[in-house]
């Protein structure tokens, strides 16, 4: 576990930014999922039962899955990978909401259950995804057991702190300016650059990762 | 409407004597949270009101005489009888928000002939109507608990005709945003029949007015605006097909007077109220119209 030391604090830094916009973006995704189901599935309390739902269980996943592959050669590369599959995954919600929706509506008319599964179609995966990364940011922050709790801590506060920017943001402001669509594509594109800033980065300081994940590799 | 304000103050007034007289002040006769909100009832002298927030001036949903409850009591509900001046005898009536259930009752005495649906997304609204209100429904005159835009979209699907659609879901604290949009007005559109009409009760002040103002006009064309200048309601009556011509709505409105009077509606005067956006278009022209995509319209409402 001692690798860790070994890297630079901007990295540290860095993943702290990946893990805010991501808490960021959770959560005004959440909130413009209300506004993308009420034209079929109407504003009603159970609505936001569903989106609730969907987002709990589908975050319970993704710590899990990503719990589970920070176990094998975490890099900051992989790490990157998961922003650009979430960026990818989102796309959807912005490109198809309107004829999944349709769908769904002509089949189950019973609201309540059609939009639980609206709410799954479109937010289930990407959720996952996006609830991959707090686990696996634990992975590469920690450096050694005693410091590890206040880690992850720091961890819950910055990327929490960005979940409650994002919520209000999100309501108060980009819905004044914005089309939800847009807003969509924008939190998908920012998550897809960061992604990929994560993995050039893990290049540019591979030389201080070869003897130390290289090693538990080989 | 100074009428109303006075007795809201009398009534607030009277409530905080309320330990002292008994006699004169409001009396709570019933009170429950719904899913949606919290609903009051409340007698004060010879008025019944039914309350959606305690505090608020606007928190009035609907009101009666008890002593003549087809006499109607608000002026906007008095508004809304305007859109007989755009029909024929409606035979087939969607009134989207209950309240207390007026619409429907009074619509029931002139048109005891015509098919009246009633959607209201709070069944304690439902319940409290029929209690305190006398909403009288058969099986002509029935309700549904369901959100309006789902009602619609469904009755699209099961190709469902209305001669009349009225519009009265919102209140001053809380506007539903997916019923204001263009997606939404074209919706109901296609719910009306040739010459079939929607009414609206709605805003007339905020930065709301200009947004709705053209959404409407961007699905339907010009539409006439009634209002009294006194209160910050508005009624826009909008045509799936031609709006009729002032000359036949003064014919109207002299051929129904008779028949709207026992009801508090004088519906020359009403005439007298309304205007169309083809004279007089009070909104800038390149304002932004609310969509299924942007419909801030409870921040545009402050």
């Amino acid at each position: 576990m001692t690798e860790q030391q070994t890297k630079p604090s901007w990295q540290n830094l860095f993943i702290y930014l990946l893990a805010f916009s991501s808490g960021f973006c959770i959560m005004g995704i959440e909130l413009l999922g209300g506004r993308i189901l009420a034209p079929f599935f109407g504003s009603s309390v159970h609505i936001w039962g569903s989106i609730i739902t969907v987002f709990m269980l589908s975050l319970s996943f993704g710590y899990l899955a990503g719990g589970k592959l920070s176990t094998k050669n975490a890099s900051l590369k992989k790490y990157g990978f998961i922003f650009v599959l979430a960026s990818i995954t989102i796309l959807p919600v912005a490109i198809w909401s309107t004829p999944i929706m349709e769908v769904i509506f002509l089949n189950v008319e019973d609201s309540r259950y059609g939009s639980l599964l609206a709410c799954a179609a479109l937010f289930f995966i990407p959720t996952i995804i996006l609830g991959m990364i707090s686990p696996y940011s634990v992975r590469l922050l920690v450096t050694d057991k005693d410091s590890s709790g206040q880690t992850a801590g720091k961890l819950y506060f910055v990327s929490t702190l960005g979940s409650a920017l994002g919520t209000i943001l999100t309501s108060f402001y980009f819905v004044l300016f914005f089309e939800v669509d847009n807003i969509i594509m924008v939190f998908s594109s920012v998550l897809g650059m960061l992604g990929i800033c994560a993995v050039f980065l893990n290049k540019s300081a591979k030389p201080l990762n070869i003897n130390t994940t290289g090693v538990v590799h080989e | 409407m100074s009428k109303i304000s006075i007795s809201i103050l009398t009534l607030t007034f009277s409530s905080l004597l309320l330990s002292f007289s008994t006699s004169l002040s409001a009396e709570i006769i019933h009170q429950e949270r719904s899913l949606y909100r919290n609903i009051l009832v409340d007698d004060k002298g010879d008025s019944r009101c039914l309350k959606f927030n305690v505090k608020s001036s606007k928190s009035n949903q609907s009101c009666l005489y008890k002593s003549n409850p087809q006499r109607l009591v608000f002026n906007y509900t008095k508004l809304l009888f305007s859109g007989l001046l755009l029909i024929e005898e409606p035979k087939n009536i969607l009134i989207i928000g209950l309240g207390g259930g007026t619409m429907s009752n009074t619509l029931h005495q002139i048109y005891p002939q015509s098919v009246i649906t009633n959607v209201e997304i709070d069944p304690a609204v439902v319940k409290v109507a029929r209690q305190y209100f006398g909403f009288f429904e058969n099986q002509n005159i029935t309700s549904v608990i369901q959100d309006g835009r789902i009602f619609i979209k469904r009755a699209i699907i099961k190709k469902q005709k209305y001669d009349w659609i009225i519009l009265d879901a919102f209140n001053g604290d809380y506007i539903p945003e997916h019923l204001l949009t263009q997606e939404f007005l074209q919706e109901t559109k296609s719910l009306l029949n040739k010459d079939g009409i929607l009414s609206a009760n709605t805003f007339s002040i905020s930065d709301l007015y200009a947004h709705e103002s053209a959404t409407y006009k961007s699905v339907f064309g010009d539409f006439y605006n009634v209002r009294n200048y006194k209160n910050s309601n508005r009624i826009i009556l909008a045509a799936k097909g031609k709006l009729p011509s002032f000359t036949l709505i003064n014919q109207r409105a002299s051929a129904l007077q008779e028949r709207l009077t026992p009801f508090g509606v004088d519906l020359i005067q009403v005439s007298k109220q309304m205007t169309s956006t083809s004279t007089v278009q009070d909104w800038p022209e390149n304002t932004k119209l609310l969509t299924d995509q942007f419909s801030p319209a409870n921040l545009l409402n402050n």
